[in-house]
């Protein structure tokens, strides 16, 4: 599904990502773990094409097709979905409004017609029951005034209105408490198909208590410097990210 | 209105101006130039009595002794009066056709939006249609006059409505108010005229929507509302005109008067063309609008989305003179490329416990530059006036500039007067957050302008609202990403 080769990537001319190198096969399920700064986030933005990182070197194929070549919104088309580490605010714009306009847009791609308002209104019953989110929130300008909970619950929510080859979770776990923390990783199994993988990236092995992942790597100083099994992240939790540090 | 929005979203495709076109009809059109003789001309051209002629003159001759206003923050180029067409009158009806109206005329207006024929119309819209200097047709006329409620040109009223005509006009807006208004008493062509009896709620929305069609030609309308206590009326009004290389002048004065308990909205969408990208052609803009809540408990709330003509210069007023009586103003300005507006508003509070609103929404863009001028007033006797004044303004781009004057002068120690003020930019951050939902980042610049915008647009009639969300994502267009 997804291949990435040898990627470099920079930001205002300082060199982020040195050289990723990383496959994703359909149903399966990636944790990235690695320390602040390690470029986490900016390995989820460059795959969802953020122009002010600039790739200076690899390639990435989504589907066979080749991602750089593609606008941040035709990838979302094709099925990408990024989970914001800081979710952005929209002042004025309903969720529903902002929903609608997004999911017509993926159905547009694929040649279908616009969402009957009737399907449209089920399907987000339906998903809000999902992420237990209640209608309060999705009646509100987009993110605006929401917690930070809310607005990682939000990020699910969108997810499962798309329903996204791949999914991209960005430190979704983090500032969450625990029960968020279940409804979140809830959400992300229930929708988790043999057609479709994640990668959820995270700090913490906590949220790997309850996605359970099928590789785990740890991504450092712009590097994957390990990839393992799910064991990984236990081992990461015991002895914490200095052993990588100094093992370089 | 929810689920317009991405209907809204498909539809607009393209960021031309798409009303440029121009019809070709026989137009009566009388030499370029102003003078005591043109003012006569334009008067017997309408057929009018001896007094309405006496008052042309008399503003004529005052206009003569005024120089035109320069506070405003615009770039006006000269205007050369002698070098505008001051009427100029399509011919209606084609004597080679059976029916009332010119099929050029009708499909002009079909064109537009605007049908002229009763059953094709949006129920509950009656239109007065005027172009240049003429009205074309008012519709459901007989309908209202059912319910005592007068609609038609003011040409019309001039001649079958004297007494109100003589009572009303220039109450709101004297003669010698302003070099634009004096210029539009005297040579103003047609409007459209409304009067709501006592204790009548209008059952229709009343629309003017009016279209500039000959070159070099000056439109000079003017509007007359008079609400009778306990009455009600909602009235809209629209506008454009075709896209030329030249300027064009459109001087207008609309007046409201709204007596004991009576409530009136007007809403104007205006879209006149704005000029091209390079600040080529245009129309310009210098309206009078202004209304007075002449009996207690009376409401006038002006909205406006404004989003044409090369230069603005526009403050729609309400004198709150009876005692708890209410004003509002919601304005939605945009500016692109080289357009200029200095818009606002002005309230006046006279009476005891008057109240005002204000929301102003602007937003800019290219290299226009966008002013918002206020004044809130409150004088002696308003004990207890409450004013409330929210005005924003989004940025696209750093080469715009947006404007705040508010002016704030209270007479009265009991009067609570608030100002609020913000400036934003969309964010490059938002905009890729829709893009990662999968909108374009066209679609996504509209979205947030008309939410930023909802405000003021939720207070326009529904059909009204959809046609200004479109609006404000066509003239944008371009302008980011
Ligand atoms: N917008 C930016 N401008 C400048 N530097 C940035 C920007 N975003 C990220 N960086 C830098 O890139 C590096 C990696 O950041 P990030 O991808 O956010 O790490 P992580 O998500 O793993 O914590 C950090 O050194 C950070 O300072
Ligand atoms: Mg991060």
């Amino acid at each position: 599904m997804l291949k990435i080769k040898d990627l470099h990537a920079n930001i205002k001319g300082k060199e982020i990502l040195k050289g990723i190198n990383l496959e994703i096969n359909a149903g399966e399920v990636h944790a990235i773990m690695g320390p602040n700064g390690s470029g986490k986030s900016t390995l989820a933005a460059v795959l969802a094409g953020r122009e002010i990182f600039e790739v200076t070197h690899g390639e990435i194929l989504f589907n066979g097709k080749n991602l750089l070549e593609l606008s941040p919104e035709n990838r979302s088309r094709e099925g990408l979905f990024l989970g914001f580490q800081y979710p952005i605010e929209i002042p004025g714009v309903s969720m529903v409004n902002f929903m609608k306009a997004a999911v017509n847009e993926q159905r547009k791609y694929r040649g279908l017609e616009p969402i009957a308002p009737s399907d449209f209104l089920k399907l987000m019953r339906e998903k809000k029951e999902l992420v237990e989110i209640d209608s309060a929130l999705t009646n509100r300008s987009v993110n605006e005034g929401f917690s930070g909970g809310e607005k990682k619950k939000n990020e699910i929510f969108q997810m499962a209105m798309l329903e996204p080859k791949l999914a991209i979770l960005d430190e979704t776990d983090s500032g969450l408490d625990i029960d968020a923390l279940r409804i979140v990783a809830n959400g992300v199994n229930k929708l988790k198909r043999p057609d479709n993988a994640s990668i959820v990236i995270t700090h913490y092995q906590r949220l790997l208590d309850y996605i359970v992942p099928d590789y785990v790597h740890i991504l450092y100083n712009g590097k994957i410097v390990k990839s393992a099994g799910k064991e990984l992240a236990l081992e990461l939790e015991e002895k914490g990210y200095d052993w990588i540090k100094n093992g370089e | 209105m929810a689920n317009d929005q991405d209907q809204i979203l498909n539809d607009v495709t393209s960021g031309d101006y798409k009303y440029g076109f121009v019809t070709d009809v026989e137009t009566d059109i009388i030499p370029k130039g102003l003078s005591e003789d043109v003012v006569r001309l334009i008067s017997a051209k309408k057929g009018e009595p001896e007094w309405m002629l006496e008052f042309r003159l008399k503003a004529y001759r005052h206009w003569l002794t005024m120089e035109m206003p320069h506070w405003a923050h615009l770039e006006v180029p000269e205007i050369d009066y002698q070098d505008i067409i001051y009427f100029a009158a399509p011919r209606i009806k084609n004597p080679n056709s059976s029916e009332e109206i010119d099929p050029e005329l009708r499909e002009t207006f079909e064109k537009l939006g605007i049908p002229l024929n009763e059953q094709k119309l949006l129920s509950g819209f009656a239109v007065d249609a005027v172009m240049d200097s003429s009205s074309v047709k008012t519709t459901f006329s007989e309908t209202l006059s059912e319910h005592g409620i007068i609609f038609c040109s003011m040409s019309e009223a001039i001649r079958n409505h004297p007494d109100l005509i003589k009572k009303y006009l220039a109450s709101v807006v004297p003669y010698t108010d302003n070099f634009f208004a004096t210029l539009n008493s005297a040579v103003f062509s047609d409007g459209s005229f409304c009067y709501i009896p006592k204790g009548v709620r209008c059952p229709m929305e009343l629309s003017t929507y009016f279209r500039i069609n000959a070159a070099n030609t000056g439109q000079f309308e003017r509007t007359l509302i008079i609400a009778e206590a306990d009455s009600y009326v909602s009235y809209l009004e629209g506008c454009t005109a075709p896209v030329r290389d030249e300027n064009q002048l459109h001087a207008a004065v609309v007046e409201i008067v709204a007596l004991d308990n009576a409530e009136v909205k007007y809403s104007t969408v205006q879209n006149w063309y704005p000029g091209d990208k390079n600040g080529k052609g245009g129309i310009y803009n210098f309206v009078t609008k202004r209304g007075i809540c002449r009996g207690k408990n009376s409401k006038i709330s002006w909205t406006q989305v404004e989003t044409g003509s090369a230069i603005t210069w526009k403050y729609p007023s309400c004198i709150l003179l009876g005692d708890n009586s209410y004003g509002e103003f919601n304005s939605v300005a945009v500016t692109n490329n080289h357009q200029q507006a200095d818009t606002g508003t002005k309230m006046i509070h006279i009476g005891k416990n008057t109240r005002s609103h204000i929301i102003s929404k602007g937003i800019s863009a290219g290299v226009s530059n966008n002013s918002y001028r206020g004044l809130v007033k409150v004088l002696k006797g308003a004990e207890n006036a409450r004013n409330f004044s929210q005005c924003d303004s989004l940025l696209l781009g750093d080469k715009c500039g947006a404007h705040t004057f508010p002016y704030i002068e209270v007479d009265n120690p009991t009067a609570i007067v608030e100002h609020e003020a913000t400036t934003s930019k969309i964010g490059e951050d938002q905009i890729f957050y829709c893009n990662q939902r999968g909108l374009s980042t066209e679609d996504a610049v509209g979205l947030i302008i008309n939410g930023y915008a909802k405000e003021v647009l939720n207070k326009l009639p529904m059909e009204f609202a959809v046609e200004a969300q479109k609006l404000l994502q066509i003239s944008l267009e371009g302008s980011v990403g």
